[in-house]
């Protein structure tokens, strides 16, 4: 394994996208930077920049008005990017599944290296997917 | 042999290599003093080794219109001049007869070019929220340059020469600056000038993660914005030093002045970290205001004092 892939297990930036999601799931990852989880300890922090991120959490299905922007946003990101599906409307749309604006579930877009479900998960089951994301790298 | 010499220790010894070391580290305590006021565990101490390795290993993007020299080029020129801030300080500190008769004018000059270049890089990026870190950076250089200088004039006038070695000498034989009550006051003045100098919380206007995304560095990707994190390791080193050497006796390897050192660079760092994590981000109107307002005035207040005898 080379330097740079192993440096990279121990900092994962995320950089959040939110793509039409009831905004639950957005709070539960809040939660895994409180003191309870902080998952600072691993090197996990939130990014602004999309240009700065190693992982894409995307929460949602997706909706007919984000969906070039998603596609935009994983051009944007410098590789390797891992992407992370996150809750049960990330994975397969879950209740807006039959939304007049709905396009789908992210994996038939994008490329998906994990999938977290739950409604919302809880964040032993989002740092559990990051463990498992991490090791396929 | 003297270009030899001055380049190894501008590479090596207290230039690249060490002063990298010693401000990622800085960088480390800076994070895990911020995760234990938030009651949490924080990082290991090769977290910033390992994220600034993981950057170099990662692409680089140059977004589509932005000017790819002046883009890519800007970073490493705020590189060079921090090192040589660092350089300069440490050689002065550690061997007083390299300093020479106004060094302090060229240091503050040098420790101006890092933030120069996040302008110009920024502005390079054609990202209208890089830009508008771009300006806001500008606004606060002009704001905090003024303040700044002036205090560094306090500790130049009491001193009665523009060089660190007599400005060092002083303190040596008769008691630190911080020991007045005009050293006291231009200590505060230009810790603060500092903090908003490295773009820290209050004053991180330009970056404000919350509403410009990381402002005039938000472009940067791989190992760009491996060289333009290092960059702020290395100011966040360089600061530090600059004020224990205007302010507190400078710093030394011998002895038990070791330790003193290590401990008054700590304390230093340590105060801006608790600054950074008990105040929320102001306005730019009301950043520029409370430069040229209070803190000019007080820098003000300090020379006075400092040409009366205090």
């Amino acid at each position: 394994m080379s330097l740079a892939l192993k440096a990279l297990k121990k900092s994962p930036w995320v950089f959040h996208v939110n793509t039409g999601a009831c905004n639950n799931c957005d709070i539960e990852i809040l939660d895994c930077l409180t003191p309870r989880f902080d998952v600072e300890r691993f090197g996990i922090v939130l990014v602004g920049s999309i240009r700065h991120a190693d992982v894409l959490l995307i929460s949602g299905p997706v909706t007919k008005n984000c969906l070039p922007r998603l596609k935009r946003l994983y051009e944007q990101a410098p590789k390797p990017i891992k992407v992370i599906a996150f809750g049960a409307c990330g994975c397969k749309c879950g209740i807006f599944r039959d939304g007049y604006n709905t396009v789908g579930p992210v994996d038939k877009y994008i490329p998906v290296d994990a999938y977290i479900p739950g409604c919302p998960p809880k964040p032993e089951t989002i740092i559990a997917g990051v463990v498992k994301v991490l090791g396929t790298l | 042999m003297n270009i030899a010499k001055y380049l190894l220790n501008y590479l090596i010894f207290p230039g690249f290599v060490f002063s990298a070391i010693v401000g990622l580290l800085t960088t480390w305590v800076d994070r895990k003093v911020t995760a234990r006021v938030q009651w949490r565990m924080g990082p290991p101490w090769y977290q910033p080794f390992a994220d600034t390795v993981k950057l170099l290993g990662k692409e680089v993007v140059v977004p589509a219109g932005a000017r790819r020299t002046g883009f890519l080029l800007m970073p490493l020129v705020g590189l060079a001049a921090a090192t040589l801030a660092s350089t300069m300080l440490w050689l002065i500190n550690l061997n007083p007869e390299t300093s020479f008769i106004g060094d302090t004018i060229v240091l503050v000059y040098i420790m101006t070019i890092p933030a120069i270049s996040m302008i110009l890089g920024a502005s390079a990026s054609a990202n209208p929220l890089g830009i508008l870190g771009a300006s806001r950076e500008m606004k606060l250089l002009f704001a905090y340059e003024l303040p700044l200088v002036v205090a560094v004039l306090t500790s130049v006038y009491k001193a009665g020469s523009f060089s660190l070695e007599s400005i060092l000498a002083h303190q040596a034989q008769e008691g630190i600056m911080l020991g007045s009550i005009s050293g006291v006051i231009s200590f505060i003045v230009i810790l603060l000038c500092a903090q908003a100098k490295l773009t820290f919380v209050p004053f991180d206007i330009p970056e404000a993660e919350t509403e410009l995304a990381g402002g005039s560095h938000i472009e940067y990707s791989g190992a760009a914005l491996a060289v333009v994190r290092l960059n702020m390791a290395l100011m966040f080193f360089v600061l530090p030093i600059f004020i224990i050497t205007l302010f507190w006796g400078g710093i030394a390897f011998t002895g038990w002045r070791i330790l003193t050192s290590i401990l008054k660079y700590v304390a230093i760092v340590v105060i801006f970290v608790l600054i950074k994590n008990t105040n929320p981000r102001v306005r730019i109107d009301q950043a520029v205001r409370f430069f040229w307002g209070p803190m000019f005035i007080l820098s003000v207040v300090a020379m006075i004092l400092a040409v009366l005898g205090l």
